[in-house]
């Protein structure tokens, strides 16, 4: 019955929850870097509301998210029926909704981590740079963003786990097609729906796996990083 | 102490509704089904009902898992006929009171022309929705009605799945899908946003069985409320949503 099992089981959807997670989390780790700076470092006006709408996937439920998604990217919505009449594209039912639905989710945890080690960078060291005649930019990439790495790698983990679980606002988005859409946590939702406890029950303790196999290495990787 | 009182105001509504009666049915009897509680609640003072909707092969997993339900209603005989075989269900008191007819919907806005299953083909056509084979009832006479036509392995790229009927329908009448294939009953709730393409056939005839949980504590009760569906009173409502006799 076990081996029976595992010659039908299918990989596609475990595939597609990496594939749905490394580019959500890179989507988040670039707006949440750039965001975590302007909220850490700037006196942009309207900054502690604009930092509270970009905190909001933290608390709102998934289905929010999945809802708004719908409306703002939608066939019906400006955007999404511009996408669609002159490049023939949409997110919805296409895996790059949930790639975005993912990233909505995701970007909360890179964004605070970003802004607070921004916060703790000693200014100090940032102006040494620039009597050394090194210009913003090269500052940036040479002494904040280092000394700030290791926060904003923390929050990315977190985030890349939070991407991989992601289910309520991917499901509104993407739907669940099999082979094109369904990550893994639609395919444990469906295989319940249907009785298949036993697909469920192995895809659960696959993920799980998966997932506890990253959170030892991002582990010993923060351990051995000088911070 | 504290674990024992939330423990008990968790339990006190259970024991506060002695006469409620919990009934799971199929999603596309949703509306008609909210219409009929009061009348039935009028019949039996002191009763309660509390509905359940969702995808009848959700609906009988969830029985199976042992869910306090006392009366399910499935839309199709195949579900029913599941739970007759594992016992969740009290086979003598399992009573047809409702029918159906299958048809193909599209969005009222800028959709393509449908007139034949074979126009599903064009390239126009990007997305369809269907119910999910394995747990919705609507998904297997639209399987049923495509392999009729031969037409469904070779839509599949095409098809998304939907959690029920009713979700179905909201994916259709938002135009991301270009066509689906739900009860005229749900079509005609939404008759603005969708237009009914044509009436499905070639799969085997919608109708809906309901019965006794066999775990149900409320048996008489839940048998009033089987007895209730095929009175006239409860037909007028079916009808009126546009449901036929079985």
């Amino acid at each position: 019955m076990t081996a029976d099992l595992w010659s039908q089981f299918d990989a596609a959807p475990l595939a597609l929850t990496l594939r749905v997670a490394v580019f959500a989390t890179a989507l988040a780790l670039v707006l949440g870097v750039a965001l975590g700076w302007v909220f850490a470092r700037t006196r942009l006006p309207g900054r502690g509301v604009l930092e509270a709408v970009c905190m909001l996937p933290l608390v709102l439920p998934p289905t929010v998210l999945g809802y708004g998604v719908l409306v703002l990217m939608g066939r019906r919505s400006a955007l999404g029926g511009w996408l669609r009449e002159h490049f023939d594209y949409t997110v919805i039912f296409n895996w790059h909704g949930a790639v975005i639905a993912s990233a909505l989710v995701a970007l909360p945890l890179v964004l605070k981590g970003a802004s607070s080690a921004f916060a703790q960078v000693d200014r100090h060291l940032e102006a040494a740079s620039r009597t050394l005649r090194q210009s913003r930019w090269s500052t940036f990439v040479r002494v904040t963003l280092p000394l700030a790495w290791p926060g904003i790698l923390a929050g990315t983990l977190l985030a890349f786990a939070r991407a991989m679980g992601e289910f309520g606002a991917s499901l509104m988005v993407a739907g669940s097609i099999p082979g094109q859409t369904q990550t893994a946590s639609m395919a444990i939702y469906d295989a319940v729906q249907a009785g298949r406890d036993d697909l469920a029950l192995m895809l659960a303790l696959v993920i799980s796996a998966v997932s506890v196999a990253i959170l030892v290495l991002s582990n010993r990787y923060l351990q051995r990083s000088p911070s | 102490m504290k674990r024992l009182l939330l423990a008990l105001s968790l339990a006190l509504p259970l024991l506060a509704s002695a006469q409620q009666l919990t009934v799971s049915a199929a999603a596309s009897l949703t509306d008609a089904f909210k219409e009929l509680a009061p009348k039935f609640e009028a019949t039996k003072p002191g009763a309660t009902l509390r509905f359940n909707f969702a995808a009848s092969g959700v609906l009988l997993q969830q029985i199976a898992q042992g869910a306090p339900v006392d009366v399910f209603a499935s839309a199709d005989q195949e579900t029913m006929n599941r739970g007759a075989e594992q016992k969740l269900i009290a086979a003598d008191t399992r009573r047809d009171f409702a029918a159906n007819s299958l048809v193909l919907i599209t969005p009222v806005q800028g959709s393509p022309a449908i007139a034949a299953l074979a126009d599903l083909g064009k390239p126009d056509v990007k997305r369809i929705a269907v119910g999910k084979v394995a747990s919705v009832p609507v998904g297997r006479y639209t399987q049923q009605a495509l392999e009729g036509a031969q037409l469904w392995a070779g839509l599949q790229p095409k098809l998304v799945f939907a959690d029920n009927v009713r979700q179905v329908l909201d994916y259709v009448s938002r135009g991301e899908a270009e066509a689906g294939f739900v009860y005229r009953t749900d079509a005609e709730l939404l008759k603005d946003k969708v237009r009914i393409a044509m009436t499905v056939g070639n799969h085997a005839p919608v109708t809906y069985p309901a019965a006794v949980v066999a775990d149900s504590r409320q048996a008489a009760l839940a048998r009033d409320f089987v007895a209730f569906l095929g009175g006239a009173e409860a037909q007028a409502v079916l009808a009126k949503y546009g449901f036929g006799k079985p």
